[in-house]
Parts: structure tokens; sequence; C-alpha cells
């Protein structure tokens, strides 16, 4: 078995899996097919529970074998289903936090994080608990029982048990579900922390959007035991463009638009609105789709998420305020109908009371606010 | 009315020497029954489980046989060692551990199968053996069935009685156990000696079980706390 304390080298590994696997006494037809590089750094298995995610996982930590394919770190092979290769679990050096996170019930905290560090004298032992305790905040734990603990400081320990044993390859099944939003920023700061010190490939499986966003700079999405997406988390995770015809009904703003700028960072990208004429084009702010500058688009407002003021609002959150002109208001129902015109015609829901309050008529000047969130985009 | 010491030192010694054998090799194969997946593996469990329904009398006169000169183990060992195994202490440490082995393996195995799988992982990934994790994981997490298996299959073989009869006989000092004794002395008419034994057996089978589930049921209460 290889040393421990022993470093991954210059140039970071990466880790390939190609595996396929079906189990025969499921009869549900469950196949997994996959194939996957993972290189140093957080790559998020994102997917629908039963989508293969954690049997993948399995695979690569040889807790269960694939009937075909091959698993490799750099250039160790932890399996080969052609060349008869399965390294066992326990020497493969692939740290894995389940989503259980299954602490050793019987042991105390520190002894669940030493663990793996048996091959250690007892001195340099004692130093690395110490130290991993200290990094995630659970000095003082050390000596509790691991079942008696809060799931937030399970969650902590699971983590630094794993690291501690500086593996060569990271898989974290769900970590952080369960958890508050507060207690998961925190350890997603100390796991982002030890990723920058320990470069190996981490493979991170999470429903949590939030997540995605916060760790991710791959992201491949699993479905039916398939990859059927992979990219940058702005790529994979923004609103997959497949809104049909049909489903514009719903709007009573539908507008051709073109994309002008994205920013992957804020989640949002511009739009500018075909106008016609010579009028300067109207420019929206959008979330953010798959697609780069220049993309075609239509983006679909409803009326009713359109508010309307009769002076410059100040102190929004919503990004879009856009100046026009009342063109006609109608009454149907117990809802009135602007026409606005501002280089486009949009129409805007209002309620009666409002309609009074606001003395609106026809040729009143108006600012329509509209949230990125209230603009849907559909293939252009 | 007197009680024979010896007899009762004798059976203490036979329950001692098969707990303690069995302690050892009840833990792989329980194991094996709870880890394999071997298809077959059901056979093999029918097999260990074959001592609780098969009257004493049928397995001790295969043991018996096994151990006399007309079975080649039987052979083998006389050849080895100029006498024969049958009406032998050892002989019948060796039936009664074959009379017992259900008793011990089947609490081992139940509870090595109840402990979470994703713990036995969990160990495989932190770089344990399979060893390791047996004694690490697995065996303490196991601790009532052990004890469990091992109260019981000391009680079972401190009152064992057709076995006994089969394989050891009657040989004072040597084979006779404390059922035997009782059973003689009710053959003799001594019903007072047969009553004062059996009641010393009674009360003694009585208080090692009221210990052992005494200490059972604080192990559930022992954690790592400090």
């Amino acid at each position: 078995m290889t040393n421990v304390s022993a470093h991954s080298g210059e140039n970071l590994p990466l880790l390939r899996a190609r595996v396929g696997n079906h189990h025969l006494s499921q009869n549900d037809g469950f196949h997994l097919d996959v194939e996957l590089a993972v290189p140093p750094g957080f790559t998020i298995l994102f997917g629908p529970s039963g989508a293969g995610k954690t049997s993948l996982l399995d695979c690569i930590a040889g807790l269960s074998i694939p009937n075909s394919g091959r698993i490799a770190i750099g250039e160790r092979t932890l399996f080969d289903a052609d060349g008869r290769v399965n390294v066992p679990t326990a020497e493969r050096r692939v740290g894995y936090v389940f989503q259980t996170l299954a602490l050793f019930p019987h042991l105390t905290v520190a002894q669940n994080v030493e663990y793996g560090l048996t091959i250690l004298s007892r001195s340099e032992r004692t130093t690395r608990t110490a130290a991993i305790l200290r990094a995630f905040r659970i000095s003082d734990l050390a000596r509790r029982s691991a079942r008696k603990i809060s799931g937030g400081e399970s969650q902590r320990v699971a983590l630094a048990r794993t690291l501690v044993t500086d593996p060569e390859v990271l898989l974290l099944d769900e970590p952080l579900a369960a958890l508050d939003a507060p207690t998961k920023a925190k350890i997603i700061d100390d796991l982002r922390e030890w990723n920058r010190t320990h470069r190996v490939p981490i493979l991170y499986v999470t429903h949590s959007r939030e997540e995605v966003f916060a760790l991710g700079e791959r992201v491949l999405v699993l479905d039916a035991g398939r990859i059927v997406a992979e990219g940058t988390p702005h790529e994979v995770m923004s609103a997959p463009m497949q809104e049909t015809v049909a489903q514009l009904a719903g709007f009573e703003n539908v507008f051709d638009a073109v994309v002008d700028a994205v920013h992957p960072e804020r989640g949002t990208m511009a739009c500018h609105l075909e106008t016609l004429g010579n009028v300067p084009p109207v420019v929206l702010e959008t979330p953010l789709v798959r697609g780069g500058i220049g993309t075609p688009l239509r983006i679909g407002i409803r009326a009713g998420d359109i508010l309307l003021a009769t002076s410059p609002p100040v102190g929004l959150s919503a990004r879009n305020v856009i100046p026009g002109r009342i063109v006609s208001l109608a009454q149907r129902d117990v809802i009135v109908v602007a026409r606005v015109n501002c280089r486009v015609e949009m129409e805007v829901h209002l309620t009666l009371a409002a309609r009074d309050s606001l003395e609106l008529a026809a040729g009143k000047e108006v600012w329509l606010v509209i949230k990125t969130h209230s603009c849907h985009l559909m293939q252009g | 009315m007197s009680i024979d010491w010896q007899t009762f030192w004798l059976t203490l010694q036979l329950a001692v020497s098969v707990s303690a054998v069995l302690l050892v090799l009840g833990l792989p194969i329980a194991y094996w029954i709870a880890f394999s997946g071997w298809r077959w593996k059901f056979l093999v469990e029918a097999v260990v489980a074959l001592p609780i329904v098969l009257p004493p009398t049928v397995l001790g006169f295969y043991v018996l046989v096994a151990l006399g000169p007309h079975s080649p183990l039987g052979r083998w060992w006389i050849m080895l060692t100029g006498h024969s195994l049958a009406f032998t202490f050892t002989g019948l440490v060796l039936g009664s551990i074959l009379y017992s082995l259900p008793f011990a393996v089947q609490p081992f195995a139940a509870s090595f199968a109840s402990v979470d799988r994703r713990l036995i992982a969990a160990s495989a990934t932190l770089g344990a053996s399979p060893l390791r994790s047996f004694f690490r994981v697995i065996a303490p997490l196991s601790i009532n069935g052990l004890i469990t298996g091992i109260a019981l299959t000391f009680a079972h073989t401190m009152g064992e009685f057709g076995v006994v009869l089969m394989v050891g006989g009657n040989i004072p000092g040597v084979t006779r156990t404390v059922s035997i004794d009782i059973y003689d002395r009710v053959q003799s008419s001594d019903y007072a000696g047969a009553n004062t034994t059996a009641l010393l057996l009674l009360v003694l089978c009585f208080v090692l079980l009221t210990i052992v589930y005494g200490l059972n049921r604080r192990a559930w209460a022992v954690g790592p706390v400090k």
C-alpha cells in the first residue's frame, strides 16, 4: 500500500472511468453506461434520484464490480474488466463520503477521524487528527461519542475522517443534504479551502442547484444511467431551452430577441428585443440559458408579472425598468388591460383599484418594472 | 445426599472448552454465512442448523461412529495416538462442539448481518483490510450477538445428555457430566442426591445466564463516552 503521506506528484492525475453495469437480479432494466474524465477540482454529478449516481461512485470506490469498463487514476489502473484487474477498495485510495455518512457509532469523533491513519506512528496520527479537527472546527468534539453529535457536526466529522487520509480521488455523495443553509455555506467554504491545497479529482453528487453554482467548476448530468449533459454550471444548469410553441400560449407578451452579453457569475444575461423601425432596441436582463452572444431567442413575459409605476422607481430589486407611454386601457371583467408603448408594445394587467389610485389614462407616461426571472426564454 | 463435585468440575471444563473453541471456530463460519454471496449458501446454513432439530442420540451415534476404528478419521487418530477418541474427554468436546454449533453460529451470523453495510464499506474506503474491518467495526457492533452466542453455547453444553452418553459413556472423572450423574442417581433411586444435584445445576445455569444477560444489557448502554 502507498504511504498515506505521499503526495500525488506534480502533474495532477485524472480520474478516468468507463463503467458498464447492469444487475441481473433487477428487472427494471437499469443499466449504467458512462464514460467520464474527472480533472482535479470539483466536478458535480447532478441528476434525479435513481439516475445511477451512487452506483457510479460505488463502482469507482470498488464497492461494486462493474460488468465492463475500466477505471484508473492517472497511470494507476483500479479496475479493468478485460485485463481482469480489480484493486480492493482498501487499496484504491479513493476517499468516499456517503450520503448516510456512516460514522462508526461505537467510536469517538477522534477515533473515527484516526481510523484511516493506522499505518502512521502514534504521534503523527495524533498530530494529523488534531490538525484536521481544528481545520473543521470540531476540536471540542474529539472525545464525544460519534452517535451523540448533531447532523452538521456529523457531516464535518465524516468529511474530516475521509480527507485526513489524503485520498487521490474524492467521492462525495450528497454530503450536505439535510443541512440548513448557513451550516452548508460554512462547510462549502471548508471544502473549497481543502480543494485549494489538495488538487485531486472530486466527484460531488448533489440535487441542489445552489451547491452546483457554489462549488462547480464542471457539471455532469446523469439520467437513467447515462451522461446526458456536461459543461460549466451555467451551460448545463440554466433553463434548458426546450419549451415549445405550445407553451407560448400562457404569455401575453412574446418577443424575438438576441443575446447581447452573458454574465455566468451572476446567472444572467442581457438580450435586446427586436424593434421595428429606427428606434433603439429595448434591453432586458434575463436568466442565463445555454448558448452564447448572438443566439436568437424568444422571450415570453406574462402580462400579470409586469409592474407599472407612474414615476421613475428607485431602490428596486427588479433589474428591468423600461419607460413608456400608455396606448390604451380596457376593462376585462375585474382586470384592466393596459397596452404600453415602450418602443415595443407590451400588455400589462392591473387591478381596477390600481388604475384608479394611479389615475391611469391613455397617453400617460409610465415605467414598466420586470423581474429578471419573469422573462421566460424559448428557442428562437 | 452428597454432591459429586468432580462431575461438576468436569462439566464446567467441558462447557468452557466448547465455548472457547466455538468462539474461535464460530466467527469465521458466521462471517461467511452473513456475507457470502454464494448461491448454495443455504445448504451450509441448513447443515449448521441441523443439531437444533436432530435428536442428540442420532448426532451422538454418528460422532461415535466417526471417532471409532471403522471411520477413516477414527483410524487416523488411532494410528496417530494409539487410542480411540471415543469415550475420552477430547471426544466429548468434539461431539459437544458439533451439538452446540448452531447456538453459537446463528446469533453471531444474525448480529454480523445486522451491521450497517455502509459502515463496513466506509471502513474499506479508509484503507482497512477485511480482517481489520471485522475486529474494529463488525465485532464491536455485534457484541450482543457474540455474548448471546457464547452464553447459549455454555448453558447448552452444561446440560447436554444424549451426545455425552453416546460419545463419552459414563466414566467418572473423564466423561461423567452432571446430567449423567443425575440420571444415574435416579436409576439407583437416589432421589435426594438427584434433587440436590439438579437444583445446583439449575441455580448455576440461572445465575450464569442472569450475569450474561445483565452484562448484555449494559453492552447496549456502554458507548465510548468518556
